[in-house]
C-alpha cells in the first residue's frame, strides 16, 4: 500500500500548483498571489482531504471569475461542517447553510434575488457531498437544472456520507466498504447496483453546462470552473475528492488516488454543453483498476487470502465500459 | 374600494401590493388560486419586479423563499395540508434563521385518510416551529392581516403563517374593501433586511451552533415572539389609522363582559358561534365569544383578561391532539391556570365536518348546566365508531379501517350537519 511514489520535477509544460515556469496566464488560480483564499486556512477537514481541497480550488476559482461577486449555499455536509465551526468560520466570502437537501433550492432563491435587486454581477454557486447531491438533494437539484436557474451546482463527491461516519449512498462504488455495506457475507461490501452517475443526469437535463474534474488536475478543474462561470443558466460540476478517513487511504495519497480514479477510467473526466459532450481528458496510458483499489482499505476485502477475481473483474469492465462509452482513450501517434 | 371576490383573489392582490420580490409557487388545494392569482400579475407585467418560481416541490418552495429572503428580498409563498408537511424541515429553518417570509396556510386536514377540507390540524400541527401564527375570521380579515404579516415579520426579522380556513374563506365570494397601492405603501415600508448575503460584505450564515449557546440562540426566538405579543396589537392600531378598519390584534372579543359562559375558537367558525350566541342571549343565555387571531404567540394575558368575570369557557377547535384531546384548549388552561374556571373542550369540524347552529346550541346548553363532558367531539357518528370498535375486537384481519368505516355509512351523499 506505502510503495514509494515517484516524484517528479517541475517542468516547463506541467500543470503543477506553484510552477513559476509558465507563462503567467497559463498559471492557475491557486499560483497566483492574489488567490481570495475563499475557505481559509484554519478549517477542521482531517488531514489530506480532498473535499477541503476541491471547494478551495473551485471556489477560488469561481470567485477569480466572478470578479469576486459570489455566494455560496452549502449543503450539511462534512464541507459545512468542518468550515464553520463557530465563533470561527473559513468563507471569506458571503456563505449560508440551510439544510442537507435544499442547497439547490437556495441557491435558486439566492439567484432570484440577485436577479430581482438588479445585482446581476453577483453569482449563486452551491455546493453539496454526494449524499447531498445525489440523495437528498436531488429533487431540487433536479428542478434547479430543469427550470435552468442560474446557478452553479459543485458537488464533491467522496462516494459516501462521510460526516455522519462513512455510510452507503447511491455514489459509494460496488464491493466498496462503507458502515453500512459491511465486508461480510458471501457479497461482501456494497452490492452492484445500476449505479446513478449524476453528471449522466444533468446532461439529460440539457442544461448549458456539465463537467466532470478531480482534485488530480487541478489547472482541468480551474479551467471547468471558468468555463462554467461563462455562462448562464444551471451548471453542474462533479468533482471526485478521495476521503482518507472513509476510503482508509493514505491523507498523502488523496491526489493520488484521485490520478489512479481517472487514469483507470473509473472516473471519466469530460465537459458537456447542452447535453452533448465536448471534450473528454484522455487516459495516456489506461491503468488496472486494481492499482486504485489496493490502496484503500475500503477495497481491502477484495485482495485477501483469497483475491476476489470476480469482482475485480466486474469493476474493470465499469472502467472499459468508461473508456469506450467517453472516448476516453488518447489517440496514439501512428 | 369594495369589491365582491373570491377570498383567494383577495388575498393575492393583497400579496401583490406588499410588492413582494420572489414568489414560490406549488400547487395543493384549496390554496392554489392564490398563486395562480400572484402569477397571472406577474406574468401580465402586472405586478413588477417580482420573480415567480413554479418549484417541483413544498421543500422547495420553502428553501428557495430562505435563500430569496437571505439574498434580501421579500418572499412569499402559500400551501396547506400534506404540502405544509413537506416542507416542515425548511419551515423551521427559516424561523430558526430569522427569515421573513410570509406564508398563507389555506387550512386544510391532514391524511391518512386524505382529506381535502378544513381544519386546522395543518398549521396547529407546527405551533412550535417558531412561525408567528395569524388565524383570519373573515376574507377581509385575510387580506388585511396580510398586509401586516409583512411589516410584522421584517420588523422582528421572523416568519409569519397567515392562516385562512380552506374553502370556507379561500373559496368563498364575499364583499372585501380591497386598499389602494397607496394606502398599502404608506403602511408598509421596503424591506431592510437584519441580515443578507453581500459580497461586498460577506457574512456566514447557517453555522453549526453546540450546546454553549444553543439555548440561548432559542432563546431569542421566544423573545422576539414576546415581542411580537407587543408589536400585534399596535400594528392592528396602526392598520386602521391607515385603512380605517379593525383587523388583526391578538383577540376579538364578543359579549364578553356579563358572560358566564364564554366559547373560543379561531377563524371562520367564529361566524357561526356569533350567530348562536345572538340567538342564545335572547333566550337568556349570557355567553360571549372570545376569537383567537394570533395563536404564536398565543396571547395569555388577553386570553386571561377576556375570561375574568366568567364562570365557564368552552374551547371549541378544528384540531385533535390524539391522545390528549385539544390543542387550543391546552394553551387556554395554562391562560387560565388559578382562576377556578370550569373548563371543555369541543373537538369540532375535523376534515370539513360542518359545524352548524344546531350542533353549537345544544352543546353550549349542555355546557350552561356543566353536563358536558370535559371533551367532547361535536356531531360524531358513534354508531360508525362503535361498530368499526367491534369489528377490529372480532376479526383479526378486519382490513384498512377508513374504507370499512365508508362502507358502513354506505352512500356518501351530502348529509344534513
Ligand atoms: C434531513 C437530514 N437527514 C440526515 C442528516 C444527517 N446528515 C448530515 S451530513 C450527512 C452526510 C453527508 O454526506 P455527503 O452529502 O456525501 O457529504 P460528505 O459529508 O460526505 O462530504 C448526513 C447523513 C441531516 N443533517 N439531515
Ligand atoms: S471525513 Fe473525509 S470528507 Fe470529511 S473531513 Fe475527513 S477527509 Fe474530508
Ligand atoms: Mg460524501
Amino acid at each position: 500500500m506505502s510503495e514509494l511514489q515517484t516524484v517528479s520535477f517541475y517542468q516547463t509544460g506541467t500543470f503543477t500548483v506553484g510552477n513559476r515556469l509558465l507563462k503567467q496566464e497559463e498559471r492557475s488560480v491557486q499560483a497566483n498571489m492574489q488567490r481570495t483564499n475563499s475557505l481559509n486556512s484554519g478549517h477542521r477537514a482531517c488531514q489530506g482531504c480532498g473535499e477541503a481541497l476541491g471547494a478551495r480550488y473551485a471556489i477560488d476559482a469561481a470567485m477569480n471569475a466572478s470578479n469576486r461577486q459570489l455566494i455560496a449555499a452549502n449543503a450539511t455536509g462534512c464541507l459545512e461542517v468542518f468550515s464553520t465551526p463557530y465563533p470561527e468560520t473559513s468563507w471569506q466570502i458571503p456563505w449560508i447553510h440551510s439544510l442537507f437537501g435544499n442547497a439547490a433550492a437556495v441557491a435558486t432563491g439566492l439567484a432570484a434575488a440577485m436577479k430581482v435587486k438588479g445585482k446581476s454581477d453577483v453569482r449563486v454557486v452551491a455546493q453539496g457531498g454526494d449524499g447531498g447531491t445525489t440523495d437528498i438533494g436531488f429533487g431540487c437539484l433536479s428542478g434547479m437544472f430543469e427550470r435552468n436557474d442560474d446557478v452553479l451546482y459543485i458537488c464533491y463527491d467522496n462516494e459516501a456520507y462521510m460526516n455522519t461516519g462513512v455510510q452507503r449512498s447511491s455514489a459509494t462504488p460496488g464491493a466498496a466498504r462503507t458502515a453500512t455495506t459491511m465486508p461480510v457475507g458471501e457479497r461482501p461490501g456494497n452490492s452492484f447496483g445500476q449505479g446513478k452517475f449524476l453528471p449522466a443526469i444533468a446532461m439529460a437535463h440539457e442544461i448549458p453546462y456539465v463537467a466532470t474534474a478531480t482534485v488530480a488536475d487541478l489547472r482541468d478543474l480551474e479551467a471547468k470552473v471558468v468555463r462554467a462561470m461563462s455562462f448562464r443558466g444551471a451548471r453542474y460540476i462533479h468533482i471526485l475528492v478521495p476521503c482518507p478517513l472513509g476510503w482508509g487511504s493514505a491523507s498523502n495519497d488523496t491526489i493520488r488516488l484521485a490520478r489512479l480514479a481517472k487514469e483507470t477510467g473509473l472516473f471519466p473526466v469530460f465537459e458537456a454543453e447542452y447535453g452533448e459532450i465536448k471534450s473528454a481528458l484522455a487516459i495516456r496510458r489506461p491503468l488496472p483498476v486494481e492499482d486504485y483499489l489496493r490502496p484503500q482499505k475500503r477495497f481491502a476485502h477484495l485482495f485477501g487470502k483469497n483475491l476476489a477475481v470476480d469482482t475485480i473483474a466486474r469493476i474493470q469492465a465499469k472502467a472499459d465500459k468508461n473508456i469506450r462509452k467517453y472516448g476516453l482513450l488518447a489517440k496514439e501517434a501512428v | 374600494m369594495l369589491k365582491q371576490c373570491e377570498g383567494s383573489h383577495a388575498v393575492a392582490e393583497a400579496v401583490a401590493m406588499c410588492r413582494p420580490e420572489v414568489i414560490c409557487a406549488y400547487p395543493i388545494s384549496p390554496q392554489t388560486h392564490i398563486v395562480e392569482g400572484i402569477g397571472e400579475m406577474v406574468k401580465s407585467g402586472e405586478l413588477k419586479n417580482c420573480e415567480f418560481i413554479n418549484v417541483e416541490s413544498e421543500f422547495a418552495a420553502m428553501s428557495v423563499a430562505i435563500g430569496a429572503s437571505a439574498g434580501g428580498a421579500r418572499s412569499y409563498t402559500a400551501t396547506a395540508s400534506q404540502g405544509l408537511l413537506f416542507m416542515v424541515e425548511a419551515v423551521y429553518n427559516a424561523s430558526g434563521l430569522g427569515l421573513p417570509i410570509v406564508m398563507t396556510v389555506a387550512n386544510r386536514a391532514i391524511g391518512a385518510p386524505i382529506n381535502i377540507w378544513n381544519d386546522h390540524s395543518d398549521s396547529l400541527s407546527q405551533r412550535d416551529c417558531g412561525w408567528i401564527q395569524l388565524f383570519a375570521e373573515t376574507n377581509q380579515e385575510a387580506l388585511d392581516l396580510h398586509i401586516q404579516a409583512f411589516k410584522l415579520a421584517e420588523e422582528l426579522s421572523l416568519p409569519v403563517m397567515v392562516c385562512m380556513d380552506g374553502f370556507i374563506l379561500t373559496h368563498a365570494y364575499e364583499r372585501v374593501d380591497m386598499p389602494t397601492q397607496e394606502q398599502v405603501d404608506a403602511y408598509l415600508p421596503p424591506y431592510e433586511p437584519r441580515q443578507v448575503l453581500d459580497p461586498a460584505e460577506p457574512v456566514s450564515i447557517g453555522a453549526m451552533v453546540g450546546p454553549e449557546a444553543f439555548m440561548e440562540v432559542r432563546y431569542l426566538a421566544h423573545a422576539k415572539q414576546m415581542q411580537a405579543l407587543e408589536r400585534i396589537p399596535q400594528l392592528a392600531e396602526e392598520f386602521k389609522v391607515c385603512f380605517g378598519r379593525d383587523s388583526g390584534g391578538l383577540t376579538h372579543t364578543y359579549m364578553t363582559d356579563d358572560a358566564e359562559t364564554i366559547i373560543i375558537a379561531m377563524g371562520s367558525v367564529l361566524g357561526t358561534i356569533k350567530d348562536t350566541v345572538d340567538v342564545m342571549r335572547e333566550a337568556g343565555h349570557k355567553i360571549g365569544v372570545l376569537g383567537i387571531t394570533s395563536y404564536r404567540p398565543f396571547p395569555l394575558a388577553a386570553v386571561r383578561e377576556a375570561l375574568k368575570n366568567c364562570k365557564r369557557f368552552v374551547v371549541l377547535e378544528k384540531s385533535l391532539a390524539v391522545g390528549i384531546g385539544g390543542i387550543v384548549a391546552t394553551d387556554v388552561r395554562m391562560a387560565v391556570t388559578g382562576m377556578g374556571l370550569k373548563g371543555y373542550t369541543v373537538v369540532a369540524g375535523l376534515g370539513g365536518r360542518a359545524i352548524t347552529m344546531k350542533s353549537l346550541t345544544a352543546m353550549l346548553e349542555k355546557a350552561g348546566r356543566d353536563e358536558l363532558d370535559l371533551v367532547t367531539f361535536l356531531d360524531l357518528d358513534w354508531k360508525v365508531v362503535n361498530k368499526q370498535l367491534a369489528r377490529e375486537k372480532e376479526v383479526r384481519r378486519s382490513g384498512p379501517a377508513a374504507e370499512a368505516m365508508l362502507r358502513d355509512i354506505g352512500a356518501v351523499a351530502a348529509r344534513n350537519y
